[in-house]
């Protein structure tokens, strides 16, 4: 179990209200449920909540979705704290690495992703670089195990990395550009380097 | 090894396109009309005939889960959910399903749907798998527009299908706690019975499979129960998707026969263990939850249910993660340890109090900071964790340690010597001083 906790007063923004396309989207998103059962949607609207507003999500917009659900704000908080998505404290503004490091990522490596991010971030998971751009924190198995070691950074994954890969990525966003996502090696998604031992007789 | 032609999964790597014309290319939505018209029970049967058995790591025959569902629809609908909250570590098969093959996994749905009198179905996604959803979603968006599902369409089956997503608890991938979170509440699992075939979403019949499982079958029903039969073994019948993670040459998930022996597939598909198969120490065949089978044992595995269940552990997910010597055994467990530890949900004392026990005595063992009595407290904790627990978290937690304790208790104790030997020459040299 993790204990999690919203962030200290000083650091919360005083309000928060969905975009006008973000609250038509939301609107859709609980058509998905049977009537009555709007509480359904929490997650998918915590996690948009979470985008617009940079990475995090403050407790005002926690109490904004509760609100919409017309939930208790208690339920909603129960939700935010319980699912580990959801970062409850500001993170970096240009990237929030989430690195995996469970065992068959350790195993190939993640070792040394962990040393970069200690070195060119910080020394702490979840706090934010001195010059407020980055952030880190080690995550449980994020599902890429065959191209370990792997990163989350925003929307995408950053497979096969070594150390060296992972500073070139991180130099990319530092200059503001989006690197290409998925293996940084010479192989398609989760086939075998070298190219894939099946499906060769399979036309595409 | 399996023919290609034999293969289901057949744009595992994005060879092709992932969308409705690569899929129709490949075969899919071929006929579909025709199958849903053999009824609910002539779809129940042919998917029990197939000896197809959950994919999702408790491999229960898909075809008798199907089977629980009410026979006559009463006030409540019917509910299909389809488990795709792949978070097991070593396992990472429905993600290239979902990104790659996503009709696949649309058109058993529609399928899955009518053998059990379902007019909606929710896909619960990992949160963390975001690219993976788009894909889902575009290829359902592409699949109402085709009107192959939703109301009137072209096979006579209204059903609608919609992507729902977590947001990072692995414990939603147990199928109680997938319910309550879909629900929008923490994922708790609630205790059972009443079974979600009585009692599941929103207090209506339910069947949540993994996404494999309903994958696989619009090919067993198109190509015939007995070609599915006729792969693999009785009772371990078919294909699945491997994924062979850790020391391996070329990591990789493959499809391949179920019974193929471990050797075989970590040498054909992988090009074989890093340093040779005498390299080997450990393999945990099933993802993380399964105990670990030594290197003396691999020799004689075979990749399915029955074969792994021999050796006492299981083939889960069939996720292989592979260890060789150069791998700190103690910790690569403790650090499982302390993923469950994580991400137990809280809910019941011996599994929130014991993940944290187990991690830290094996944190200590790692180290060699302990007593030799502790092994067996250790044993004895896990054994008071196992059984003792609303769901199976539980369980799988206890298994590796287990595991562990089986096999590598001599290194524990060597490890302990070590460390004894070392404090007392520091003793030594500090009295000296």
């Amino acid at each position: 179990m993790a204990v999690r906790r919203v962030a200290p007063p000083e650091q919360q923004p005083k309000e928060f209200s969905f975009t006008a396309d973000n609250l038509a989207w939301a609107k859709k998103q609980v058509e998905k449920y049977p009537p009555g059962r709007q509480q359904s949607a929490i997650i998918p609207l915590l996690w948009r909540a979470q985008e617009q507003n940079g990475g995090w999500l403050p407790e005002a917009a926690i109490r904004h979705v509760a609100d919409f659900l017309d939930m208790a704000h208690i339920r909603a908080l129960e939700v935010a704290t319980f699912y580990t998505m959801f970062l409850l404290q500001p993170c970096g503004t240009k990237a929030h690495v989430q690195v995996c490091g469970t065992t068959p990522c350790r195993l190939r490596g993640a070792d040394a992703i962990f040393d970069v991010c200690h070195k060119r971030i910080h020394h702490d998971a979840l706090h934010v670089s001195a010059d407020g751009n980055f952030s880190w924190e080690e995550v449980e198995c994020l599902g890429a195990c065959v191209n370990a070691p792997m990163v989350l950074i925003w929307n995408d994954t950053y497979e096969d990395l070594t150390p060296e890969s992972f500073e070139k990525i991180l130099d990319e966003f530092a200059a503001g550009r989006k690197p290409k996502p998925g293996p940084q090696v010479d192989r398609q998604f989760s086939a075998p380097v070298g190219g894939p031992t099946t499906l060769k007789t399979v036309k595409a | 090894m399996l023919d290609d032609k034999d293969r289901i999964f057949r744009n595992l790597y994005g060879q092709g396109d992932f969308g409705l014309d690569g899929a129709r290319k490949r075969g899919s939505w071929d006929g579909t009309k025709a199958l849903i018209e053999k009824g609910r029970d002539g779809l129940v049967n042919e998917v029990k005939a197939s000896g197809l058995r959950g994919r999702g790591g408790a491999g229960f025959p898909t075809g008798v889960k199907w089977s629980f569902m009410p026979k006559q629809v009463g006030d409540r609908p019917h509910y299909l959910v389809v488990n795709a909250d792949e978070s097991e570590p070593g396992t990472c098969k429905d993600r290239e399903i979902m990104r790659n093959d996503p009709h696949l996994l649309v058109e058993g749905c529609l399928i899955a749907g009518a053998a059990m009198a379902c007019h909606a179905g929710y896909i619960y996604v990992r949160g963390e798998f975001i690219r993976e959803r788009e894909r889902l979603q575009a290829a359902i968006d592409q699949a109402y527009d085709a009107k192959l599902i939703g109301k009137n369409n072209v096979h006579g089956w209204d059903f609608d299908l919609y992507v729902h997503h977590g947001a990072g608890a692995y414990i939603c991938g147990e199928e109680m706690a997938l319910l309550e979170s879909l629900e929008g509440k923490k994922g708790q699992p609630r205790l059972k019975p009443p079974f979600p075939a009585n009692v599941g979403l929103y207090g209506c019949p339910t069947t949540v499979n993994n996404v494999e499982s309903i994958a696989v079958v619009p090919d067993i029903l198109r190509r015939g129960a007995a070609w599915f039969a006729g792969i693999g073994r009785p009772n371990n019948t078919g294909t699945k998707l491997f994924c062979i993670s850790g020391h391996v040459e070329r990591p990789c998930t493959v499809e391949d026969a179920m019974g193929i022996p471990l050797r075989e597939l970590i040498e054909t598909h992988c090009g074989g263990v890093r340093g040779g198969w005498d390299n080997l120490l450990a393999v945990i065949p099933g993802g993380s939850s399964m105990p670990l089978i030594p290197a003396h044992q691999c020799g004689e595995l075979k990749m399915d249910f029955d074969g792994c269940a021999a050796l006492k552990s299981s083939l889960g997910t069939a996720a292989v993660i592979v260890m060789d010597k150069s791998t700190d055994i103690i910790r690569a467990m403790a650090r499982i340890s302390y993923f469950y530890k994580h991400e137990s949900c809280g809910q019941c004392t011996p599994c929130r109090e014991g993940m944290g026990w187990m991690w830290r005595m094996l944190t200590r063992m790692a180290e060699g900071r302990a007593q030799k009595k502790e092994i067996d407290m250790l044993f004895d904790v896990t054994k008071q964790i196992e059984g003792h627990t609303i769901c199976a978290f539980g369980d799988g937690a206890a298994w590796p340690v287990q595991g562990l304790l089986r096999h590598f208790r001599p290194e524990i104790e060597r490890r302990i010597d070590e460390y004894t030997h070392r404090a007392e020459a520091a003793a030594v040299r500090v009295a000296a001083e």
